[in-house]
């Protein structure tokens, strides 16, 4: 276990000593620090979470020279510390509590920019140890190494994570700054009006030196996002600076970047590619046919080449519980091992397939550089209804599946963005609801083929629809997703040939994090719906003795259709076809009676069960599918047209998926936004197929 | 008074002054874009919001609101535009 760094290290403790060194990795987003961190660490390397936060948090053990193990954290990829949010707090937090070394990732092809968080992480007074990365790419123009050390006065070391040339001297210089001692380094001299804030702050809370009272100044404004202590808000409200006093540290660290920087870096590197590149995929018609091309590879990919695999978990699962119900044997054991857990844990698996290629994409264009630039062409449209530009790929992928989607909002930065997608990306019609279009337009919409089809498209029309005005208004109604005035400022990163290694590592992550987090609340809550649906198993009296009826029976046939039709009796007299009967008074007003109840509830494990579902409470078998004509004729005698559209709609709307529930708890970390995504797409679909079924009536359809 | 957004495809200023809210000023100014800064116009996105603009080597996406906040001087162009 690699937990150390949890553990506030004394401040000057000796690497060599009891504890194990805490190194912190600090550097600019787009500047090789994944690589290097993987390149530090192999495969100790684990990925969590900040506590209450849900950014990653990876963390590994990074061998110095000596048999020392240091634990290496790698911070979130910023370009300052300052910060107005729990999740930019992050990187200043960890700075604050005491590492024993931050290596400071300096891009050689971005100097002055990156130094300036070294600048900023000096002021605190941390041991800093520079990695200067990128050289590969800056060639010629690399800064001169032994002039940057004199200049920013620690150790430098040129590395190549990629081909770990420089590591070893990395280690090396890292054990030689952990024997000495740390001190803040200023660059620049506070006015005496600021002078007076600092000091103010420091005589109101104590612990603080002048770097963390700087800091307090310029972030916390009352409407900034921080956890910090009461007492320094207090303080720092009580000691607000004014707009020159707030500017004074970044135009002082920038003058002394210029000045400085300058004299090292005499050549701009060669951006040659990466504008040749752009001028075509930011091309106004070729720009747009490029993204059109790759989204839909990307959305084909979920949608149409994750089937065999899908189908493959699939089948491995049953077949798993048919080999293991033959060694068993009949009976209510075997019933919740077969059904209850192995249709579980296939329930969980069944994700994979979808997760693995999404990450796999999303992976290799955020490293080449092109998610940025996805995020920019979509700007425009995606603003419209608040949503950040990089909701875009979530919302597309939203058409495949919910879960997924959701996993891929973590590509934008802000919490904000992020609950706002998750909001609205289970609105967009998944393939699970597929099953049960075709399942009701086949049954109970009449009218030609094309009418059919045509319906079909409008419940995608009218899911894309719903899913960005529910953006808009909820941008504009809930406070927590409010849009803020921040910036859209992206950095739009060289194009890069990603590295393999890193994106498989990445792909496998998110899929483990899936796994062991959302995995295990879906597999509980398969357990308990398959529970719900099976007991009480004992008919009440008065029902025909089935068993004897089917050992009695003559032909095959009659003994499935007395089995069928056994099984729909216990399905009905189940606490979930009781829970069907109770919720009626509130689902008949939409045309429902207690037998769709049932379904819904049923289509809680994955909305496609409704169909089996509905095939053991119409008796004709739980193996039915949207295609059987049995199911479809026994749906046409007792519903009508209307009822099938009030159906879909609500199908189209309610967050009938226990699945996305799940993965929304895991990924805001709470039950407060699972449960808000419940409610507010129940109410929706219940008014809206009120709506429509009770307005149809009134019209005369139906 | 000429800002950012006023400028066209291709051309380049030098930045004066950063206005808008503190938290968003605060940012671009931290990013380098301090007065005295040369700013370019590289792009403009295929429906016209946002901006990408090079400022010290690096590429941004900046919306055109964004962009009209910030005051450059048109006249005093930057050095030669790279090739």
């Amino acid at each position: 276990m690699s937990d150390a760094h949890c553990e506030p290290g004394a401040p000057d403790a000796a690497p060599a000593g009891g504890g194990r060194p805490t190194l912190l990795l600090a550097g600019n987003p787009n500047v090789g620090k994944t690589t290097l961190f993987n390149a530090l660490t192999g495969a100790t390397a684990k990925v969590s979470n900040y506590p209450g936060i849900t950014v990653d948090k990876r963390s590994g053990e990074l061998p110095l020279p000596g048999g020392v193990i240091a634990s290496l954290v790698d911070l979130p990829g910023t370009y300052s510390l300052n910060a107005r949010s729990a999740e930019e707090q992050i990187a200043f937090d960890a700075l604050t509590a005491s590492p024993d070394a931050v290596i400071v990732c300096l891009d050689a092809t971005q100097l002055a920019r990156s130094a300036y968080l070294l600048a900023q992480i000096q002021e605190l007074g941390e041991r800093c140890v520079v990695a200067l990365t990128m050289v590969d790419e800056a060639k010629d123009a690399t800064p001169d190494v032994p002039a940057l050390r004199a200049l920013l006065g620690c150790e430098v070391v040129a590395v190549t994570a990629r081909t770990g040339h420089g590591l070893p001297e990395l280690r090396a210089a890292i054990d030689r700054a952990l024997r000495r001692d740390g001190a803040p380094v200023w660059r620049w001299t506070p006015s005496a009006a600021l002078r007076a804030r600092l000091d103010a702050m420091r005589s109101a809370v104590p612990s603080l030196d002048d770097a963390r009272a700087l800091w307090a100044l310029t972030c916390i404004d009352g409407e900034d996002e921080l956890e910090v202590a009461p007492e320094l808000r207090a303080a720092a409200l009580a000691n607000r600076i004014d707009r020159d006093q707030d500017d004074e540290g970044v135009l002082a660290r920038w003058a002394w970047l210029d000045r400085e920087i300058g004299k090292i870096v005499v050549k701009q590197v060669d951006r040659a590619l990466t504008q040749r590149v752009d001028r075509v995929l930011l091309h106004r018609a070729l720009g747009g046919m490029v993204f059109a091309t790759v989204m839909t590879v990307m959305f084909m990919a979920l949608f149409t080449w994750s089937e065999p695999a899908i189908d493959l978990v699939d089948r491995a699962f049953k077949w798993l519980g048919g080999e293991l119900r033959g060694v068993l044997g009949e009976g209510v054991f075997t019933d919740f091992l077969v059904d209850g857990v192995i249709g579980g844990v296939g329930s969980v698996m069944v994700f994979l397939p979808q997760i693995l290629l999404l990450f796999l994409f999303l992976g290799f264009l955020e490293d080449c550089g092109y998610l940025a630039r996805v995020a920019y062409l979509m700007d425009r449209i995606m603003r419209t209804m608040n949503l950040h530009g990089r909701a875009f790929v979530p919302m597309l992928s939203g058409f495949a599946c919910a879960v997924p989607a959701i996993l891929a909002t973590r590509t934008m930065e802000r919490r904000r963005d992020r609950i706002l997608t998750m909001m609205v990306v289970p609105l967009m019609t998944c393939s699970a609801r597929l099953p049960v279009y075709t399942l009701v337009i086949a049954a109970l919409i009449p009218g030609s083929y094309l009418t059919q089809a045509l319906l079909m498209v409008g419940m995608y029309v009218f899911s894309v629809v719903t899913a960005l005005a529910a953006a808009w208004i909820m941008s504009k109604t809930v406070k927590p997703l409010k849009a803020k005035r921040l910036p859209f400022l992206i950095e739009l990163p060289p194009y890069r040939l990603p590295r393999w290694r890193d994106v498989l590592r990445m792909m496998w992550n998110k899929s483990s994090v899936f796994l062991r987090e959302a995995g295990t609340v879906i597999l509980g809550c398969s357990i308990a719906l398959w529970a719900l649906l099976y007991f009480p198993r004992e008919l009440p009296a008065g029902h025909k003795d089935y068993a004897a009826l089917i050992e009695a029976a003559p032909t095959d046939e009659a003994k499935t259709a007395l089995e069928d039709e056994r099984s729909a009796l216990q399905l009905a007299n189940s606490y979930g076809g009781r829970l069907g009967h109770a919720i009626e008074p509130a689902i008949a007003p939409l045309g429902f009676d207690w037998k769709i109840g049932v379904g819904i509830i049923g289509a809680f494990a994955a909305r496609e069960v409704f169909v089996s579902t509905l095939g053991i409470v119409y008796a004709v078998g739980g193996d039915a599918d949207e295609e059987s004509e049995s199911l479809r004729e026994a749906l046409r005698g007792a519903y009508t047209p209307l009822m099938g559209l009030s159906l879909m709609i609500f199908f189209a709307l309610a967050c009938q998926c226990m699945s996305t529930l799940a993965v929304v708890k895991r990924e805001t970390g709470g039950y407060r936004w699972p449960a808000f995504l419940f409610g507010y797409m129940t109410v929706l679909a219940w008014t809206v197929s009120f709506l429509v079924y009770q307005g149809g009536k009134l019209l005369g359809f139906g | 008074m000429v800002s950012l957004a006023d400028l066209s495809l291709g051309t380049s200023a030098r930045v004066r002054a950063v206005d808008g809210p503190r938290a968003f000023r605060r940012r671009l100014l931290e990013m380098g874009l301090v007065p005295g800064t040369d700013v370019k116009i590289v792009t403009v996105a295929p429906l016209g919001d946002p901006l990408q603009i090079e400022v010290r080597g690096g590429q941004w996406s900046i919306r055109r609101a964004e962009a009209a906040q910030i005051q450059v001087d048109a006249d005093r162009v930057a050095g030669a535009a790279k090739p």
